[in-house]
């Protein structure tokens, strides 16, 4: 079974985020690099599936040069190999992103079987790469599953919807979009991060497309910067506790 | 924000609320500070600085002894609040090398009063079962290792000060600014008001030299990166009870620890390459995802250190299910020479600095802090080596501190030899003469950051000379000769011979002016102070314990203005001393930078300096110890009658700017009797050796008194000083311990290569067992230098009572084995001259 699995390099940020001067970027300089928890579950799931079926797992991303260093992480927890479409930094909308990658697996020697992505990007949250990917590949998708089982050709895929949950069956090649909450990734071991440091990792150039979007300027929402109460140090303040929890409504 | 109201004063303000600001409050309350603020601009009980994410062990053995005792005593504190876990610990040693090392560890373990063993690659697999020990030669096994909980500590710490009454806690609240007014603390501002204080401390970690700057002075320490790993679950671990089931492990040749935390392993490292942070890139407690201390893993700065911990424990990191679960670039505070920066900061009354102190010994630095802040001195030594002020006039800016911070912390598991140098920003500070001692190939050791010449390659041709009398003197051993040349001894006996020049001595120089400038001077020094114009003293200034706070000469150049001439290396903590023991009419005045000094030594010094003199330069015109202005071809000096290595001659002080004219004109002059330039290896050691002349640091401190040391020959003078009632009552009571001068007599008694001890060795009996006087003061090295003048290696320690007389023979360890040695002298005096008849001229 052939998987490949997309994930984006993001800021691993704090509560407050800090934009740079020019407000169209998030000052990154005390920052480190993550991918979020939904494709933390594409790698993890991607990666259960090989070992279970067999075949070959590569974990993708479109970024800079320095998103290599996810796609070792994703190495790390598994995956056999990494494909980066280089950029020069500057951030791709989902269109272009979308087209980028549907030209690479097109170019690729591999027929994949299933496309893994995350539900949405933990930066830009467009909720969008999947489904265009799906359609450029004119393959079946399934968004937002949190429950995920692969028999032969076939994949039944399980999303949770207000009051209860939706199952899909669809035929491979698919591509299904996970939730955070599909499995549980595992930590990678230091013998498999070492390895991965010394992994090779491909690249393929991607052609630029307009997308159509222009990002004019971020802003931080405003925090909820009411005061921390302190009732008290335990155990004495347990009463207090009680009656705020009471006013609450919560007991 | 803060939730908290602020008082509106307090009389002690502590910023920063980790481990050594949480033990300063409940160490100040014990002492009777009743009205302490402690502030953080964190949460409690972490507000997210280094105390959050250190790996919280501790290796009690230090090869320096005041480092030892802290941390010893740190544990106790541990220990009594319920937060020390004994673990044990070994260091590994991949190499032969490093097992010479740990061989010198259990010798200083066995010098401070701790417990250690070596072990064979089977006995550490024995109590570490996952360890590779294919790879290792050993172990060097400190049974009372273990590790603590420092948050826990700090919180029972503000308890127990909360419980007198005496603390209250101001969390989430940002310190913004520092009042000073005429030199004087005034208050702290926050972003929820602003606080009047009598005292200030700073203990804030790596943020303490941004506090600092509020006030306009320098805390010289910068962030850091350690980096760590937890990996886990480790199955192993499962069935252990509580945190810790085997000993922490350092793997010293990789410099990395492992140690076991619950389920977990984390991984450690000191290997990575430096990176150093600018605190102000430091983010808030806000923007860290983590805390602000522990920015993510530099992943490619680790990647050799997973390679060596998979090599020294891969049974538990390849365990199967085991992966890494926390990774972090966690930041502490360097420091330009590891030491921590404490004590009053000179420039502001009021305004004390407790920075750069890891976890192990910090409950117990926070101790003798605040004793040093509530009766005027610590009872540990934490004054000659940690104190802020010693970096003085030279070493407080930004890029000195980060290329020794770095340089430092290469060294951090490092076999750092003890006369080992810095090498980075160098040369800093040199004197006039520096480019002519460049010329002759001088080989420079750095001081208080001047460039002292050690020995002079130069004078390579006088081991040839003296040949005869250096024979057996030389150092076949490469550890005993690091950092060593026989030059040195070549130069002494030309110096004994003949005539050298020494310069520049990095001393650390000060005025003393002022009306009161007499009263002043009695009440800090031993030594008579109300002397004439042009008359000097050699004089203790003690504690009000009489343990020695510097041992430093004065003239009285003039009627209100007397010199002070110290260590280079301890000039800061000398003036930071006399700062605030000023009173009245009377001024500090630096001089260091401006003043070279030249010393010209030896039975041809008088020939040669009257020559050049304008004055006579004789023993019918300078009385010993009188200083006096005397012009030397163009150069106008001042010319003192002292030495520290026991020959006739004079230190001639001289303006920096004709420093080199100075040189110039001697050094032509003395051609005509063959003078050489003679470097500080004679100076500091083989001349003040022979001497027996005490140094401060080494042999004093604050845990001897002055009679102990043989330095009451001023008797006690009718004016009150600092110490002086400890000071008679040490002189009447019977000594514990006495000042000793040792020498070796045999230098390999089992055959094979003589060995030259450098210092910190233990002193043992005829059974091997160390010597420890009444009051529990355990004898060691606490210098060592050959005497090539009396054909011997010496020893200085403190020896108890019984064993305080000359010819008693005793043993020293080093690296393991043991050599005799017999007393040569007791007390005050010298193994050569020991009248001082060179020193006073009385032949002539």
């Amino acid at each position: 079974m052939e998987v490949l699995t997309a994930i984006k390099r993001v800021p691993e940020t704090g509560a407050k985020i800090v934009l740079t001067e020019d407000k169209r970027d998030i000052d990154t300089s005390s920052l480190g690099f993550t991918f979020s928890p939904h494709e933390e579950c594409a790698v993890e799931e991607g990666v259960q599936l090989v070992e279970a079926n067999g075949g070959n797992m590569t974990a993708l991303t479109l970024g800079e040069e320095d998103a290599t260093e996810q796609l070792r992480s994703a190495i790390a927890m598994g995956a056999d190999d990494g494909l980066l479409l280089p950029t020069d930094g500057g951030e791709w909308g989902p269109k272009a992103t979308a087209s980028a990658i549907a030209s690479a697996v097109e170019a690729e020697k591999t027929d994949f079987d299933l496309f893994l992505f995350g539900n949405e990007s933990a930066d830009t949250a467009n909720h969008q790469v999947g489904v265009r990917v799906a359609e450029h590949l004119d393959v079946p998708c399934v968004t937002g599953v949190k429950d995920l089982d692969v028999d032969g050709d076939t994949a039944v895929a399980k999303r949770e919807i207000p009051g209860g949950a939706e199952v899909y069956e669809v035929d491979l090649p698919a591509v299904i979009t996970v939730k955070e909450g599909l499995n549980e990734p595992r930590y990678p071991s230091m013998r498999a991060k070492m390895q991965a440091r010394k992994a090779s990792v491909d690249q393929v150039e991607p052609e630029p497309t307009d997308d159509g979007l222009e990002l004019l300027e971020l802003e931080v929402p405003e925090t909820d910067d009411s005061p921390a109460d302190i009732l008290g140090e335990s155990p004495e303040a347990a009463d207090e506790v009680v009656d705020v929890l009471e006013e609450l409504e919560v007991l | 924000m803060s939730t908290n109201d602020l008082p509106q004063s307090a009389g002690t303000v502590i910023i920063g609320a980790g481990i050594v600001g949480s033990s300063l409050a409940g160490e100040l309350a014990e002492r009777g500070r009743d009205d302490i603020l402690l502030i953080d601009k964190g949460p409690l009980s972490d507000p997210g600085g280094s105390t959050g994410h250190a790996s919280n062990f501790i290796f009690p053995v230090d090869h320096s002894k005041d480092m030892t005792k802290l941390t010893s005593v740190s544990r106790d504190i541990y220990r009594d609040f319920d937060t020390f876990t004994n673990s044990g610990g070994i260091e590994v040693a991949r190499t032969e090398e490093r097992m010479e090392e740990l061989k010198r560890r259990v010798v200083s373990a066995k010098s401070f009063g701790e417990e250690a063993e070596l072990l064979t690659p089977e006995e550490v697999e024995e109590l570490v079962p996952y360890l590779n020990t294919d790879i290792i030669k050993g172990g060097f096994y400190s049974p009372g290792a273990g590790t603590c909980d420092p948050l826990r500590a700090g919180e029972l710490y503000r308890q127990q000060a909360k419980d007198k009454g005496a603390l209250s806690t101001a969390a989430n609240t940002e310190v913004t600014d520092l009042h000073v007014e005429d030199g004087d603390i005034q208050a702290v501002e926050t972003d929820a008001g602003t606080v009047a204080a009598d005292e200030v401390i700073i203990a804030a970690g790596l943020w303490s030299p941004k506090i600092a700057e509020m006030a306009g002075v320098d805390i010289p320490l910068s962030p850091a990166v350690h980096q760590m790993v937890s990996v886990g679950p480790i199955e192993r671990f499962e069935d252990g009870e509580g945190e810790i089931n085997y000993p922490v492990v350092r793997d010293m040749d990789t410099q990395m620890y492992e140690r076991q935390h619950g389920n977990d392993i984390e991984v450690g490292s000191y290997e990575h390459r430096p990176i150093l942070w600018d605190v102000d890139d430091v983010p808030s407690i806000e923007e860290a995802p983590l805390s602000p201390t522990q920015p993510p893993l530099t992943e490619d700065a680790f990647e050799q250190s997973m390679e060596h911990a998979l090599e020294i424990i891969p049974d538990v990191l390849d365990d199967p299910d085991a992966g890494i679960r926390h990774s972090i670039d966690g930041l502490l505070s360097v420091t330009p020479d590891g030491h921590p920066l404490l004590g009053p900061i000179p420039e502001v009354d009021g305004l004390w600095s407790c920075a750069a102190i890891w976890i192990k010994e910090a409950p117990a630095i926070a101790r003798e802090v605040s004793k040093w802040m509530t009766k005027g001195h610590p009872d540990i030594d934490i004054v000659a080596h940690d104190h802020v002020a010693r970096f003085d006039e030279y070493g407080e800016t930004r890029e000195f501190v980060k290329s020794r911070g770095a340089e430092g912390f290469q060294k951090t598991y490092g076999i750092v030899h003890p006369r080992e140098q810095w090498q980075s920003t160098r040369p800093l500070r040199t004197s006039a003469f520096y480019n002519r001692q460049e010329d002759l190939d001088a080989e420079f050791f750095e001081a208080g950051g001047w460039e002292r010449p050690r020995w002079y390659e130069s004078n390579a041709d006088l081991v040839e000379k003296y040949s005869d009398e250096i024979e057996g003197l030389q150092r076949p051993n490469e550890w005993d000769s690091r950092w060593w040349s026989d030059i040195i001894l070549g130069e002494h006996l030309h110096m004994r011979d003949n005539v050298g020049m020494i310069g520049d001595t990095g001393f650390g120089i000060f005025d003393i002016v002022g009306d009161d400038a007499m009263e002043n001077m009695q009440q800090l020094c031993v030594a008579e102070m109300d002397v004439d114009v042009g008359e000097s003293a050699y004089t203790p200034v003690l504690a009000p314990n009489a343990g020695f706070v510097s041992d430093l000469t004065v003239a009285r150049i003039g009627e209100n203005h007397y010199r002070v001439i110290t260590g280079g290396a301890h000039a800061g903590q000398d003036k930071t001393w006399f700062q605030n023991h000023l009173e009245g009419d009377v001024e500090l005045i630096g001089r260091s930078s401006e003043l070279a000094t030249l010393g010209v030594w030896g039975p041809n010094a008088q020939e040669l300096l009257n020559e050049l003199a304008e004055e006579e330069m004789s023993t019918d015109t300078f009385d010993f110890a009188e200083m006096k202005e005397v012009t030397i071809g163009p150069v106008r000096v001042q010319a003192f009658r002292i030495s520290y290595v026991g020959e006739y001659g004079w230190e001639l002080y001289v303006p920096m700017d004709q420093g080199q004219k100075l040189w110039d004109t001697i050094y032509e002059a003395g051609q005509e009797y063959d003078i050489r330039p003679v470097g500080t290896g004679v100076y500091g050691e083989t001349g003040r050796m022979e001497k027996s002349y005490r140094l401060m640091g080494a042999e004093l401190e604050i845990d001897y008194n002055p009679a102990e040391a043989g330095l009451t020959f001023h008797g006690v003078k009718d004016a009150d000083f600092v110490g002086k009632e400890a000071y008679v009552e040490a002189i009447e009571a019977e000594n514990a311990a006495t000042l000793c001068t040792l020498s070796v007599t045999d230098h390999a008694p089992d055959g094979g290569e003589p060995r030259f001890m450098t210092g910190g060795e233990p002193i043992l009996d005829q059974d091997g067992d160390v010597l420890i006087d009444d009051e529990g003061r355990r004898s060691y090295v606490t210098s060592a230098g050959t005497g090539p003048s009396v054909g011997k290696h010496l020893l200085l320690s403190y020896l108890p009572q019984e064993y305080a007389n000359e010819g008693e023979e005793l043993q020293v360890e080093y690296f393991g084995q043991h050599y005799p040695v017999e007393v040569e002298v007791v007390g005050h005096g010298g193994v050569f001259d020991p009248e001082g008849d060179r020193l006073f001229r009385n032949d002539y």
